[in-house]
């Protein structure tokens, strides 16, 4: 399994468009990912599990990917995360 | 005769004969079932989720094409809400367990989202997303019962649209190659759906009542703006009388092309500034198509209601500056943002309010959010660099807070200059009139405003007490009341002693009775829709002012009622 942690810089959080994003990017893997926060986990492939989570801005978020492109769907949604601006 | 004859209120000029599209929410009722087949009800549930998206990709790539892709995100979100495997899942999972047929499921866990995300009541964001479930559920709905949801954006053939009202989003969308005109339920000469119809230059009929009951998809309608009226079902005669009708109207138009390039001059040869109002850049082709010689209102609010976030100072400054260099010089007055009343923004929740025309909008809110109030002001001071621009405050009603709102400006110009971004140094600053307090204050107002523009439709609504979008008072809509013209007349003379413009921006700076008692009044500048400038034009050549300034001392000191006023001016200028 992989795993990485993210501090969410963004003033909005994971709002919808950020988050449309970040789950088209998980649907491109076969892996299974989920998206954690506080003591709640959901799957990064449900843009209503994500958006559900409510994440805010500072808020600490770790995503863990299971399967055979674990690596690689970890490598993609860093970038997702840099490029839209959530975190660093 | 036509099976039947819908009376309503003429929005935009023109004739169109075309078969009726209904845009009505079809029945998405249903009953709960139980089913033995579960197999085929989750096939079934598939194929709905399928035919949804892909009627969305559809949806998605023509409001891409005619809103822009900003706009077109919403329909991506859809989409990602419908590729969502835990939502499948769990209604695959209810058919399963509970034996119920797919619509039940569907209904049950959707239910469920939309009830947590409205409990997010901290965070109005997600609070909306509510709306965007519900919208994918309808859709979703619409395909497990057999039934058609129409969308704008689906119509592929040449049609009158029939709807109950237009939202921003739907007449975005409309499609003037195949919309031929348009009919609505509610609504009024100054409704949302109104104004977009004669931007886009398409006949309309608005405030019908029973438009949607009357009318069934299919049927032929002869849509006439010119007098408001539908004839559904017409017979071949009245298609054929209605077909001349349209020649003679276009004959007319042609008439008025003429004088697109012409200036508006009185018959004593007295010179008025005929402008247009636009709500977006795009509006410009129909400026220039109209040979207007100015932009006497450019209502920026739409920029903040076309965006999904507030408008950086970037964007608005493009906006700006494409209208401005559009106009080669010439006047472009920017009203900054007007919301509030019935004008809301997603992303800028307002308090719900008793009284939302009277209560906390336009430059109220401005001046309490300077921090939306500042970025504007920068957009529009850079912008001001490329050509003739002029600010104008909405809704003021004391001098103090156009002076609030004129320091406020002077401190981004000072900090812009001293950046060294070039900014004109001679931009002027006007005010709405639409209070009635500051139309009595005109004449301590001149002193300071260098331009008025009286915004009628809200002058008359806060003039008679009488809230413009309810029908039961519509007959308090009073364009040519007395009292109305007393207090216009005291603007203009407060204007003239000062050495100001006086000018005007709402509906009835292009009424064809207004417009020569306007004139009598010396009234400098009408704004109005660019549809409306040609024929204005064409009207004001064959008035003569001293005679209108006989004609308007009638109304103002001799007539009593509306009506009357409406009478003398019809009698002798029309009828003569």
């Amino acid at each position: 399994m992989e795993k990485k942690d993210f501090h969410v810089i963004a003033d909005t959080g994971i709002h919808a468009r950020p988050a449309t994003l970040l789950v088209q990017s998980a649907s491109k893997f076969n892996s299974e990912i989920t998206l954690q926060y506080q003591d709640k986990s959901v799957n990064l492939k449900s843009i209503m599990g994500v958006m559900s989570l409510g994440v805010g801005k500072d808020a600490d978020v770790t995503i863990s990917a299971e399967g055979a492109d674990e690596a690689d769907a970890i490598a993609a949604l860093a970038d997702t995360m840099k490029k839209e601006g959530l975190s660093e | 005769m036509a099976e039947k004859v819908l009376k309503g209120i003429a929005a935009s000029d023109g004739i169109a004969i075309a078969k009726a599209y209904m845009l009505v929410d079809p029945d998405l009722s249903f009953e709960k079932t139980t089913v033995s087949d579960v197999d085929a009800e989750i096939k079934k549930l598939h194929d709905a989720f399928d035919a949804s998206k892909a009627e969305l990709q559809v949806i998605k790539d023509k409001a891409t094409e005619s809103l822009g892709a900003e706009e077109a995100e919403v329909f991506e979100a859809h989409i990602t809400i419908l590729s969502d495997p835990e939502m499948l899942g769990q209604i695959e999972g209810k058919i399963k367990d509970d034996k119920v047929n797919a619509e039940e499921a569907l209904k049950e866990v959707t239910d469920t989202f939309i009830s947590m995300f409205e409990a997010m009541t901290d965070n109005a964001y997600m609070q909306e997303r509510a709306g965007d479930i519900r919208d994918v559920t309808k859709r979703v709905m619409s395909h497990l019962l057999g039934v058609t949801l129409p969308s704008p954006a689906l119509i592929d053939s040449e049609v009158i649209v029939v709807a109950h009202d237009l939202t921003p989003s739907d007449t975005a969308q409309l499609d003037r190659k195949f919309v031929k005109g348009f009919i609505t339920d509610i609504g009024g000469r100054t409704s949302h759906s109104a104004i977009m119809s004669r931007t886009l230059e398409i006949p309309a009929v608005v405030g019908s009542e029973t438009a949607t009951t009357e009318i069934k998809e299919g049927t032929t309608v002869i849509l006439d703006g010119i007098n408001g009226e539908a004839l559904v079902a017409p017979t071949d005669a009245e298609i054929s009388d209605y077909q001349q009708k349209a020649k003679n109207f276009a004959a007319q138009k042609a008439e008025w092309e003429k004088l697109k390039n012409e200036a508006t001059v009185s018959k004593d040869g007295k010179h008025f500034e005929l402008a247009s109002n636009i709500g977006t850049p795009d509006d410009m082709d129909g400026v220039l198509d109209a040979g207007s010689e100015a932009v006497g209102l450019f209502r920026s609010e739409f920029l903040y209601m076309n965006s999904a976030e507030l408008p950086d100072e970037d964007t608005q400054f493009e906006a700006y500056k494409k209208v401005v260099e559009g106009m080669k010089g010439k006047p472009v007055i920017v009203r900054t943002m007007d919301i509030g009343g019935d004008k809301h923004l997603p992303y800028l929740p307002l308090p719900d309010e008793m009284n939302p025309f009277l209560g906390y909008r336009a430059i109220r809110i401005s001046l309490d959010r300077d921090d939306i109030f500042r970025t504007q002001l920068r957009a529009l001071l850079r912008a001001s660099h490329y050509g003739q621009l002029r600010i104008m405050f909405p809704m003021i009603a004391t001098l103090d807070e156009f002076r609030q709102a004129k320091a406020i400006f002077e401190e981004e110009k000072a900090k812009l200059v001293k950046a060294g971004t070039p900014v004109a140094d001679d931009i002027k600053l006007g005010i709405m009139i639409e209070i009635p307090a500051a139309a009595i204050l005109a004449d301590q107002f001149a002193k300071e405003v260098d331009f008025f523009s009286i915004g009628t439709n809200d002058l008359i609504q806060y003039s008679f007490a009488a809230d413009r979008g309810n029908e039961r008072v519509s007959y308090l809509y009073q364009p040519y009341n007395p009292s109305l013209l007393r207090l216009i007349k005291h603007v203009i003379d407060a204007a003239h002693a000062n050495g100001r413009i006086a000018g005007m921006c709402g509906e009835v700076a292009g009424d064809q009775v207004a417009v020569p008692l306007l004139m009598g009044l010396g009234l400098d500048e009408f704004s109005m829709s660019s549809t409306s400038v040609l024929k204005t034009r064409s009207l004001m050549k064959t008035i003569d002012t001293k005679e209108m300034a006989k004609l308007a001392d009638k109304a103002l000191n001799e007539c009593v009622t509306n009506e009357e006023v409406k009478e003398l001016v019809e009698k002798n200028v029309f009828n003569k």
